[in-house]
């Protein structure tokens, strides 16, 4: 249905645009507005960097794009389809078939090997087994990580638990990665290899990536920079880089 | 799709082996239970049939006056050997008709004596009882005609008293008569409802009515219907010629009555039934018992897992998907405890069946369903937990600690 729906329309816009969104957590005294009125497109093989201090609303605005959360206001489209207009299982399969997640947090499953948290998406994907333990090895290696494979990501550090969390994005070849803070808990060298990754993703497939960072090196992958504060976008450039 | 499901539960039932062994427990025990149940009253069951088998299936035994539960007979006139010679002439669905009229009495050989099942009878009871001579020779007609004093001897008998002697000619004392072995039965072994079949001395009839009850009378006739699908059509035709020997008041209750093998089982049976129904109630209540340690653990997998759940779904598991996992898991813990119960309670019926004196008969299909009925179990008491699962909202869901 979503997939139907969603690639059919061979689609010239924006993959996702914003418009006017708004986002409040909580109701009356308590209630804290994330976004505040926050309109961008985003268009097919576009590297964008979102930046912003802490509690400025970037994760906010990803969750919106990952179609997990909806916003209080305004709309979300993704390639043209109002994302509230969808129910949640076809937020589900939209999810499985066109994105990639990196979260703040890695969000791994703890208790699981790396190879079967890479297995997890591919399996909602009806990977068969052997094409699945070939992807989920491919992604490992491109992050350095295939020795690490029955480690369960308990008994990985916070940079590797990072890798993983990236490769788990990639394994699928999602159309949109959305990553946040990927490279948060690596050292220099470690982020410049992820980010040559990213960039080479971009560059050769056309990936789609929207990639929160606080970092200028990492910004400076991307070819569009949107920068957050108090839920607004302040300011938006194109680096000489695109 | 549900092979991969089935790969996602079975991880996770492996993480939390301690704890699913735990869970389950209730329903290995009330599996096991039913299992132990169904396995040994199947064995009672064929002992039984055995039993009745050997006694004779197609037997029937008609006795004078009406015989009640409280024991008290009926008066009724006793029979005599003309009632049997009536129903000899006058049935067709009878293979064989014998007078029997028996007696505990001292037996007595040189120093040995013990008390024996003295039976008076004719050569016909052979064939009633489907028992046959394991050596020597039957009565002739010309000494059951006089009553001479012949006998013919069990196993039981023969080992107790003549132990490695010859007892063929040799001359038995039955209280204050004699007789003499010209015949040795097959042996027949233990009967529930009757004891040593083979302690028994077989004389006739008017031997022992003259000799040893001083009387004329039979005191059970026993026949054989043609086939064991005649039982009952052979009964009606002894019951029509008897009523018509021995008429009662109009309304009143025959004089006489008749009862299969069959019927002298049920006693035994419904105490055996009481058994089934105490140890099926056990059962029913460790399953019940079961499924709710099952919800009960399947509630705090969820809690414990709802981030894992936010993760599920933010890559793309749908509620559908996220159900049927928790359901399948609940099934297949539920399951497996039945699979151990299953095995447990085979060996504990295996162990038991000897006690008991009955074989252990295994029964296949009682096991797929008490398999099949565990695992409904766990998707009953798994399917609250599960939707709660899937019901969740999956930024609520990442973000619970
Ligand atoms: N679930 C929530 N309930 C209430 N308030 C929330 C919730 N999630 C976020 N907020 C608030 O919304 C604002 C934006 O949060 P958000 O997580 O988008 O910030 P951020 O830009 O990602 O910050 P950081 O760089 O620290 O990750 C913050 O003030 C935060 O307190
Ligand atoms: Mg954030």
């Amino acid at each position: 249905m979503v997939e139907g729906d969603l690639s059919a329309k061979a689609h010239d816009g924006p993959v996702v645009s914003f418009e006017h969104v708004a986002k409040v957590y909580g109701e009356g005294e308590m209630a804290v507005r994330a976004l505040d009125d926050v309109s961008f497109d985003i268009y097919e093989g576009e590297f964008v960097a979102v930046m912003g201090s802490s509690g400025s609303g970037k994760s906010t605005t990803m969750n919106i794009l990952g179609c997990l959360d909806t916003p209080t206001h305004g709309r979300y489209l993704f390639r043209g389809v109002d994302v509230k207009t969808l129910t949640r299982d076809q937020r589900a399969l939209l999810r499985r078939h066109y994105l990639g997640f990196v979260f703040q947090g890695f969000n791994l499953l703890s208790r699981t090997t790396a190879l079967e948290n890479l297995e997890l998406p591919l399996i909602y994907r009806r990977i068969s087994k052997s094409g699945r333990r070939d992807m989920a090895m491919e992604a490992l290696h491109a992050v350095g990580l295939e020795n690490r494979e029955h480690h369960t990501a308990a008994e990985l550090s916070g940079g590797q638990q990072q890798r993983v969390a990236i490769a788990r994005a990639m394994v699928t070849s999602p159309s949109l990665l959305l990553a946040d803070e990927p490279t948060g808990n690596l050292d220099t060298a470690r982020s410049q290899e992820i980010m040559e990754l990213l960039a080479k993703l971009n560059a050769e497939n056309g990936l789609t990536i929207v990639l929160v960072t606080h970092e200028e090196d990492m910004a400076a992958f991307a070819g569009r920079r949107l920068e957050f504060r108090d839920g607004n976008i302040v300011h938006e450039s194109k680096s000489q880089a695109a | 799709m549900i092979g991969n499901i089935l790969l996602l539960s079975m991880r996770e039932i492996r993480r939390n082996v301690l704890r699913s062994i735990l869970t389950t427990l209730g329903i290995v025990i009330g599996v096991a239970a039913v299992i132990v149940v169904v396995t040994l009253g199947a064995g009672t069951k064929a002992q039984v049939q055995t039993e009745i088998s050997k006694l004779g299936s197609t037997m029937l035994t008609v006795f004078p006056g009406q015989r009640r539960r409280s024991g008290a007979a009926q008066s009724a006139p006793p029979f005599e050997i003309e009632d049997v010679n009536a129903l000899r002439r006058e049935t067709v669905m009878l293979s064989s008709v014998a007078p029997m009229s028996i007696q505990r009495q001292m037996v007595v050989y040189g120093n040995g004596n013990r008390r024996s099942q003295v039976v008076g009878t004719d050569r016909e009871f052979v064939n009633v009882r489907n028992w046959d001579l394991e050596a020597g020779r039957l009565f002739s007609a010309a000494e059951e005609q006089t009553g001479k004093p012949v006998c013919i001897i069990g196993q039981t008998v023969k080992t107790e008293l003549f132990k490695d002697e010859p007892y063929m000619g040799n001359v038995l004392r039955i209280n204050k008569a004699s007789c003499e072995v010209i015949g040795l039965l097959e042996p027949k072994g233990q009967v529930m409802f009757s004891g040593d079949q083979d302690d028994v001395v077989v004389v006739p009839i008017k031997y022992f009515q003259r000799r040893i009850a001083g009387n004329t009378n039979v005191d059970q006739i026993y026949v054989a219907a043609l086939d064991d699908s005649l039982v009952d059509a052979a009964q009606a035709e002894v019951e029509v010629i008897m009523r018509e020997r021995r008429p009662s008041q109009p309304g009143a209750e025959d004089l006489f009555s008749v009862r299969g093998v069959q019927e002298m089982s049920t006693a035994f049976q419904s105490s055996t039934a009481v058994m089934t129904g105490f140890l099926s109630a056990i059962a029913a209540i460790s399953l019940l018992v079961g499924g709710i340690g099952i919800m009960n653990i399947m509630l705090v997998s969820v809690t414990e897992r709802t981030r894992e759940i936010g993760i599920r779904m933010a890559i793309g598991a749908r509620e559908k998907e996220v159900l049927l996992q928790f359901l399948v898991e609940a099934a297949m813990l539920a399951g497996l405890g039945g699979l151990v119960g299953i095995i447990i309670g085979l060996a504990g019926a295996m162990a038991l069946a000897p006690l008991l004196n009955v074989p252990f008969i295994i029964q296949p299909d009682m096991m797929i369903m008490a398999f099949v009925f565990s695992a409904l179990v766990g998707v009953v008491f798994g399917y609250m937990p599960a939707r709660n699962a899937a019901r969740l909202d999956p930024i609520d869901a990442l973000r619970h600690e």
